[in-house]
C-alpha cells in the first residue's frame, strides 16, 4: 500500500508535515514498514479541504493532527 | 496595465514578451504572424517615439522578437547585443564641457597626474586626449562640476570587463569569454539594445502539452526574492501572484527556498569537512571564478544551487514532472543550459509579467494561494549576508561546537567585493573561510530581471522569511527523503 500525505503549501500551512511523521510512526509502531510506503508527495489538487492524503488511488481529505491515528486505523489497519 | 517596472526599456521589453507569449498561446509563432508583431507594437500612422522614424522603431523590435523567441540558436550566449538598437553612445572618456569658467586657480592642471591638461587661447581647460589617462582626479578637483567622464553605460555596468566598442563598427560587442551572463549591462543600458534569451515560447510549449497537467505534471520554482517584487505594489502580493502562476498552467508552486534550506543543510557539512568553501549558488559568480580564478575552482561548494536542488527534490518525487525555475536572474538560463538537468526551462519576473500579460491576468484582483514550505533561512537566500546566516544555524542544527569548527565567513555583495575576497583566497592572505559570493548588489533582490528595484527590498524579503510556519531548517526539510533522522 503507498501512502501520500501531500506537502504542498496550503496542506504544509494545516499541519501535513506533522501528519506525515506520524503516519510513519505509527505505521512503524505497527511493523508495517514492510508492507505500506508512506512518502509525501505535491499537491493532490484539493487545497482548500484540509490536509490531504492518498491511499494508492483514493484521496482522503481533511485530516489533521487531531484525527491522523484514526486515519491510520480506518483506511490503513483496516485496509490491509 | 500601469508601469510596474523600472524603466521604459523593460516595459518596450514586456511588450515584446508579452507579444511572443499571446502568440505562442494561440498557437500563431509561424515566421509570418511573428513579423506582424512589431506592427502590432508600432501600428500603421504612429509616430516615432524612441528612434529617428517607425522603420528602424519596427526592424529593432523584429530583432527583440527574435531573441523574446530565444535567439540565433547558433549564438549559445545568454546575454546578445542587438547591434541595430545600440546607440552607440560617445566613449570619449574626461570631456569638459561648457561648466568651464575658465578660472584661474587651475585645481584641474595641478591635480592631473599626467600634465594632460592645458589652458589655450580661449582660456578654457583642454585635455590632451593622447595624455589622459581617465582618472577622473581633474574631475573631482574642478570647483564648477565643468569636468565629466563619459563612459557607456553598459561598459560601466560590465564589472567582469567583457564589453567593449568595436573599433570599427562603434557598437557594443561582448566577450563571451569574459561575460558571466550576470545580466547587469541587460538593466543598466538605456537604449536596450542588449537583451537576454528568453525561453518563454518553451515554457509555453511544456504547459500546453501538458494537457493540463494530466500527462505529466508541470511545477514553478519560484524564487524567493518575489518578496521584493509584488508584496511593495499596492494591491498586490506574492500569495496573489501565486495564484496567477497557477491559472497560467502550472500544477504547483514550490519555493526555491526550500532547495535553498537543503542547500544550507549540506553546504554546512562541507564547509566542515574541507575546511574551506566558496558559495556555489550564484551562478555568475561560479562563472566568475571558473573564468577568473581557476585555481579557486576545486574550493566552490559541490552543491547544487537552490533551483537545481529543487528540481532534482521534484524529479525523484514526480517522475516525468517538468520544472520551471522563475527568478530575477539572468544567470540562471546559462545555469540551466549548461548543468541544471533538473530545470526544463528557467523565466524572470520580467517574464512571469509577461505571462500574465498575455492572458491578461491582473494579479490585483485574484485571492491569496499560501506559498510556504521553507524555513526563514531558505527565504533569506533572496539577500546579501542570507546565506550566511543559514549556513550558521545549520552548523547549530547538526550540532557541531565551536570548539571543533567555528565559521569565519566574508559577506561579498556584488562583484567588486567577490573579486576581492576571491584575489586574497589566489595569494594566501584570505583569512576567512568561507566565501558567500553575491554578483548582484544586494543579493538576488538586485539582480538584473526583477520588474523592480526598491530600496526596501531586503526589509521585504526578511519579512517574508519571517512569516514562514518553519522556525528551522530541520523542520522544513526533514519531511523530504534523505533530509530525515540526522544522516
Amino acid at each position: 500500500m503507498k501512502v501520500q500525505v501531500c506537502i504542498g503549501s496550503s496542506c504544509h500551512k494545516r499541519g501535513s508535515y506533522q501528519v506525515l511523521k506520524r503516519l510513519k510512526e505509527l505505521v512503524s509502531e505497527n511493523g508495517l514498514t514492510d508492507k505500506v510506503t508512506v512518502c509525501s508527495a505535491f499537491c493532490l489538487g484539493h487545497c482548500e479541504d484540509g490536509v490531504s492524503v492518498a491511499i494508492d488511488d483514493d484521496v482522503i481529505t481533511g485530516i489533521g493532527e487531531g484525527n491522523t491515528e484514526e486515519l491510520f486505523r480506518q483506511y490503513i489497519l483496516e485496509q490491509l | 496595465m500601469h508601469n510596474m517596472f523600472d524603466t521604459d526599456v523593460q516595459l518596450l521589453k514586456n511588450k515584446v514578451l508579452t507579444a511572443v507569449a499571446r502568440h505562442a498561446f494561440e498557437g500563431k509563432l509561424d515566421p509570418v504572424s511573428v513579423m506582424g508583431i512589431s506592427k502590432e507594437i508600432i501600428p500603421d500612422g504612429s509616430d516615432p517615439t524612441m528612434r529617428c522614424c517607425i522603420y528602424k522603431e519596427r526592424a529593432i523590435i523584429d530583432e527583440r522578437v527574435k531573441i523574446a523567441m530565444g535567439g540565433d540558436p547558433e549564438k549559445t550566449a545568454i546575454v546578445q547585443v542587438l547591434p541595430i538598437a545600440c546607440d552607440e553612445c560617445p566613449v570619449d572618456g574626461m570631456v569638459v564641457t561648457d561648466n568651464c569658467r575658465g578660472c584661474i586657480a587651475h585645481r584641474c592642471i595641478n591635480a592631473c597626474p599626467r600634465n594632460a591638461i592645458t589652458f589655450g587661447a580661449n582660456r578654457k581647460a583642454h585635455i590632451d586626449k593622447s595624455l589622459c589617462i581617465n582618472c577622473g582626479k581633474c574631475r573631482d578637483a574642478c570647483s564648477y562640476s565643468a569636468i565629466i567622464k563619459r563612459t557607456r553605460p553598459c561598459i560601466n555596468a560590465c564589472k567582469p570587463n567583457a564589453l567593449s566598442t568595436d573599433p570599427k563598427t562603434f557598437k557594443a560587442v561582448i566577450s563571451e569569454n569574459k561575460c558571466i551572463s550576470c545580466g547587469q549591462c541587460v538593466y543598466q543600458c538605456p537604449f536596450g539594445a542588449i537583451m537576454d534569451r528568453s525561453f518563454i515560447t518553451n515554457a509555453i510549449r511544456i504547459l500546453q502539452e501538458s494537457e493540463n497537467n494530466t500527462k505529466y505534471h508541470v511545477y514553478a520554482v519560484v524564487a524567493p526574492a518575489i518578496a521584493s517584487q509584488y508584496d511593495s505594489v499596492p494591491g498586490m502580493s506574492t500569495e496573489k501572484a501565486v495564484t496567477g502562476i497557477k491559472e497560467l498552467g502550472f500544477h504547483s508552486v514550490i519555493e526555491a527556498a526550500w532547495g535553498g534550506d537543503m542547500v544550507a543543510y549540506m553546504e554546512a557539512k562541507e564547509l566542515v569537512e574541507k575546511g574551506f568553501l566558496t558559495s556555489s549558488c550564484c551562478p555568475a559568480f561560479y562563472n566568475y571564478i571558473h573564468k577568473n580564478y581557476p585555481t579557486i575552482v576545486p574550493d566552490i561548494s559541490s552543491n547544487p544551487s537552490p533551483m537545481a536542488q529543487m528540481g532534482k527534490v521534484l524529479k525523484e518525487m514526480d517522475p516525468g514532472c517538468k520544472v520551471v525555475f522563475i527568478g530575477p536572474c539572468i544567470a540562471k538560463k546559462d545555469e540551466q543550459q549548461r548543468r541544471a538537468e533538473n530545470v526544463d526551462v528557467v523565466l524572470t519576473f520580467e517574464e512571469l509579467q509577461a505571462l500574465f500579460d498575455s492572458r491578461d491576468i491582473d494579479i490585483s484582483s485574484l485571492p491569496a494561494t499560501p506559498l510556504d514550505n521553507a524555513s526563514y533561512f531558505g527565504r533569506i537566500f533572496a539577500r546579501s549576508g542570507g546565506l550566511v546566516e543559514a549556513v550558521a544555524e545549520a552548523l547549530k542544527e547538526h550540532g557541531i561546537p565551536e570548539d571543533q569548527f567555528k565559521a569565519d565567513p566574508i559577506v561579498c555583495n556584488g562583484l567588486a567585493e567577490c573579486d576581492r575576497a576571491l584575489f586574497m583566497k589566489k595569494v594566501g592572505k584570505l583569512e576567512n573561510n568561507f566565501i558567500e559570493g553575491m554578483c548582484c548588489e544586494g543579493g538576488c533582490i538586485g539582480g538584473p530581471a526583477c520588474i523592480n528595484h526598491n530600496p526596501k527590498d531586503a526589509m521585504e524579503v526578511t519579512r517574508y522569511g519571517k512569516t514562514a510556519v518553519e522556525q528551522t531548517i530541520k523542520s522544513a526539510i526533514s519531511v523530504l527523503d534523505g533530509f530525515g533522522e540526522e544522516q
